[in-house]
């Protein structure tokens, strides 16, 4: 082994219980950076798609404006051919059509004002949830059928069940009056009470009939398998839109600002508090290593009176701490990863949270998957923070007049 | 105890002679602190604001309902006591506030667009103090009166149904025999709110015309009262629940708003967690100090011991060393969060984010909010578990053999 190497070792282990406290600084710092950063990535993805798989997809086009406004008019026209032309282009099923409009249902009992959206009952299962969340009767079958599908919390307040009927009040596209009436055939559960209370579907071109869409629909949605799909997908979509139109297509971050800046929140607040242990951690590792030095000022005297230079005494410092560094590093990462595993097979629930989790599409159990990624991030900011702090007392032996030194202690 | 004035002072001193040391470990407690404090200050202003805006404001600390209008918000689950009576149970009670309002969903439709909202049918002079709504803050007017014929709605709504001051609209909903109950309203003002979200779902009529509207004579759908603060709500709920009788339900607001009372209890583990990691990371640091501090006068420990300095009192400089360090840096510390905390007393314009903290439910100005029990009970934590942690080292400090400690060669 090289004598500097070697050195540098020995000196790590001359107070071994100094080193073992500031290795445990790093380890526990590195545990808990491992596990909270695998559960926080872990629950981002989970928010994700479990929020895009319910309506939105990845991407959907509209006509510009409709976002922000959702207005009956900014419709996308000949909907039902775009769809398909997409659809064949791509040679998916992942791409459906829809228009959505807003309406007063009415049962025998009650009245409650509900969002409709209008699908294509062939399609729709391969971009939202809901249609496999059917637990009373059956989804829509014919585009043209006059039948409803609704929530389960809608169709208890509602007093109906399937087979019931409904009548539909609302405003058509030119803004004249629509009404319809429509069969109840299947009721789904989506556990999230305010889908499940305000939302109901029905066959596109039925939807059309009604509100006088005359072949027009609001949005067209597009699913991929992940996120980085969607983005590959993105400029072919693009180019396919018919050439005279002025449709747009928007990402699910533009669709849903809301999810990305929760997440952007929640990622702030927590980078504050990884930023916090991080430096409680460089404080530990300069305690140490400027003690460490100030201890050896004799021996350091000695050694540069003997011709050694202080950049190479510095080096030493450095060194010393890389190593320090190092076992914290693998120590914290190993213990980590072991740490986080552990709820990976169990799940982690905190007490009370379901209702948080809820509102963000989570489950109330989570399982923090670690991966390379998650186990290394932390403990490597942890590790380089640990070099930065010891520059100080590295540097500081340039100042070291070699006679004073020597007095020292 | 004559001997405890000397043992601060040595320790005081000990402390200083290593005045590197003890500057960064100082330095390090503080910081730790601060962040705890900081952290702490925000989280609260955070969960006070959305309950604000949330809760106290709008549906009322303590609410009387019918006992499913919760799960079926339709007049036909209305409180069928009338307005009168109700006055006479109320009004002389000594409420801070209460009132009585008609709150059912309702379609809004302008000639152009319609939307679901949630009526309300408010008397404004009782609702003042209720309301998320600034009375003045309004683009127009307010309502003027329990009787007023006009309708007030958000400006986020008002630009989705393309519509304005002066114009009409129709408000739809039913009646108790579930006939459709409609009605053209003039809109009169255009309110605004911290949320675009309560701009959007809420309109406000006069509480007489949403009663003609529906056709329920003098009865609503909601009472509401008014604790005086939020955390404090017990008494109020005694004192309704005394007073209406058992066909009727009385929640609280945490029962009303599941999600935002969970919020509360969950952010209240999260400071008490956030506190204790934080001391965890810095007593490696300070037990460090400690064993170096010990180890570094190993033989004037041992001389102390010959001289017949019990080894208790040993163990007693050595805790209050730590004490000392500890006190001094929190102190520090709370004078950092507090001297951060107070310049943004203002609010914390995160807007950047706003969707995302509506989607939580928050608002998009955070007020950090410090309170006094916050900062001790940060403090007290700090210190016993400081407490705590020195133990070790000054334990093995005061059991030196003094003879192997003096030949010591350090």
């Amino acid at each position: 082994m090289n004598i500097v190497l070697r050195l540098a070792w020995r000196n790590l282990w001359r107070h071994s219980k100094r080193t073992w406290l500031t290795i445990g600084a790093m380890v526990f710092s590195n545990v808990l950076l491992v596990f909270m950063i695998s559960i926080q990535f872990g629950m981002y993805g989970l928010m994700i798609d479990n929020t895009l798989q319910v309506f939105t997809g990845h991407m959907q086009i509209q006509a510009p404006g409709y976002k922000d406004d959702q207005k009956m008019r900014q419709t996308v026209p000949d909907i039902v051919p775009l769809a398909s032309k997409l659809r064949e282009a791509f040679q998916t099923d992942t791409i459906a059509a829809r228009g959505w409009a807003f309406g007063l249902a009415s049962s025998e009992e009650r009245s409650y004002g509900i969002g409709i959206f209008g699908v294509e009952p062939t399609f729709e299962p391969h971009v939202s949830s809901i249609p496999g969340l059917i637990k009373d009767g059956r989804y829509l079958r014919d585009n043209d059928a006059t039948e409803i599908v609704l929530g389960a919390v809608l169709a208890r307040n509602l007093r109906v069940t399937t087979g019931d009927e409904l009548t539909l009040l609302g405003s058509g596209r030119d803004g004249s009056f629509a009404a319809a009436v429509l069969v109840v055939v299947g009721i789904f559960e989506s556990g999230v009470a305010d889908i499940d209370r305000n939302f109901a579907e029905m066959p596109l071109q039925s939807f059309q009939d009604i509100f006088y869409m005359d072949g027009a629909g609001h949005q067209v949605v597009i699913s991929a398998t992940t996120l980085d799909e969607a983005e590959l997908l993105r400029p072919g979509i693009v180019a396919a839109l018919p050439l005279d139109s002025d449709l747009v297509v928007h990402d699910w971050d533009t669709l849903l600002p809301g999810l990305k800046q929760a997440i952007q929140a929640d990622m702030g607040s927590a980078f504050f508090m990884y930023g916090i242990l991080v430096i409680l951690v460089a404080f530990s590792v300069l305690n140490t290593q400027l003690m460490s030095v100030l201890e050896r000022t004799h021996e350091f005297g000695i050694v540069m009176s003997l011709g050694l230079k202080p950049g190479r005494l510095g080096r030493l410092v450095m060194l010393e701490t890389a190593m320090m560094g190092l076992i914290g590093f693998v120590l914290g990462a190993i213990a980590g990863a072991l740490f986080t595993s552990w709820f990976t097979v169990n799940g982690l629930s905190i007490p009370g949270m379901e209702e948080m989790a809820a509102n963000f599409n989570l489950p109330a159990r989570v399982y923090p998957q670690v991966t390379p990624w998650t186990m290394v991030a932390g403990p490597l900011v942890v590790f380089l923070f640990t070099l930065l702090a010891a520059l100080y007392p590295a540097l500081r032996l340039h100042r070291l007049h070699p006679v004073e030194a020597m007095r020292a202690n | 105890m004559r001997l405890l004035p000397v043992l601060v002072r040595l320790a005081w001193r000990y402390l200083w002679r290593n005045h590197r040391r003890t500057i960064i470990m100082l330095s390090a407690i503080s910081v730790g602190v601060w962040a705890m404090i900081f952290m702490t200050a925000l989280t609260r202003g955070m969960v006070d604001q959305m309950i604000k805006d949330g809760v106290s404001v709008l549906p009322g600390h303590v609410q009387v309902h019918h006992p499913l209008f919760l799960d079926d918000p339709s007049v036909s689950n209305r409180i069928t006591i009338g307005d009168a009576e109700l006055a006479r149970a109320f009004d002389t009670a000594g409420f801070k506030a209460w009132a009585s309002r008609v709150k059912v969903p309702a379609v809004i439709a302008s000639e152009r667009e319609s939307r679901g909202v949630t009526l309300l049918g408010i008397d404004p002079a009782a609702e003042r103090e209720f309301s998320f709504v600034s009375y003045d803050d309004v683009e127009g007017r307010f309502l003027e009166g329990a009787d007023d014929n006009g309708i007030v709605i958000g400006r986020e709504l008002a630009s989705k149904l393309e519509t304005e001051v002066g114009k009409r609209v129709v408000l739809m909903s039913q009646d108790p025999e579930n006939e459709i109950a409609d009605r053209g309203f003039r809109v009169v003002g255009l309110f605004k709110a911290n949320m675009p979200a309560f701009e959007e779902s809420y309109v406000f009529i006069g509480k007489q015309a949403a009663q003609k509207m529906l056709r329920i004579g003098d009865t609503t759908t909601e009472i509401v009262f008014l604790a005086d603060d939020y955390r404090n709500i017990e008494p109020t709920f005694k004192q309704v629940s005394a007073r209406v009788d058992s066909s009727l339900e009385v929640s609280r607001w945490y029962e009303v708003d599941t999600y935002l009372g969970t919020m509360l209890k969950v952010m209240d583990g999260f400071v008490l967690i956030w506190v204790i990691v934080i001391f965890l990371a810095l007593s490696f640091g300070l037990v460090n100090t400690l064993v170096m501090a010990v180890f570094e006068r190993v033989r004037e420990i041992g001389l102390m011991l010959a001289l017949g300095m019990k080894p208790a009192s040993i163990l007693g400089q050595i805790i209050i060393e730590s004490m000392l360090l500890l006190a001094v840096g929190l102190a520090i510390g709370d004078l950092l969060a507090w001297a951060t905390i107070q310049p943004l007393q203002g609010g914390i314009d995160i807007s950047a984010v706003a969707e995302g903290m509506e989607m939580m439910g928050a608002s998009s100005v955070l007020y950090p909010k410090l309170y006094l029990s916050d900062m001790i009970r940060a403090n007290v934590v700090v210190l016993i578990l400081g407490f705590l942690a020195s133990l070790s080292p000054a334990w093995r400090a005061s059991r030196y053999e003094p003879v192997e400690a003096i030949t010591k060669v350090g």
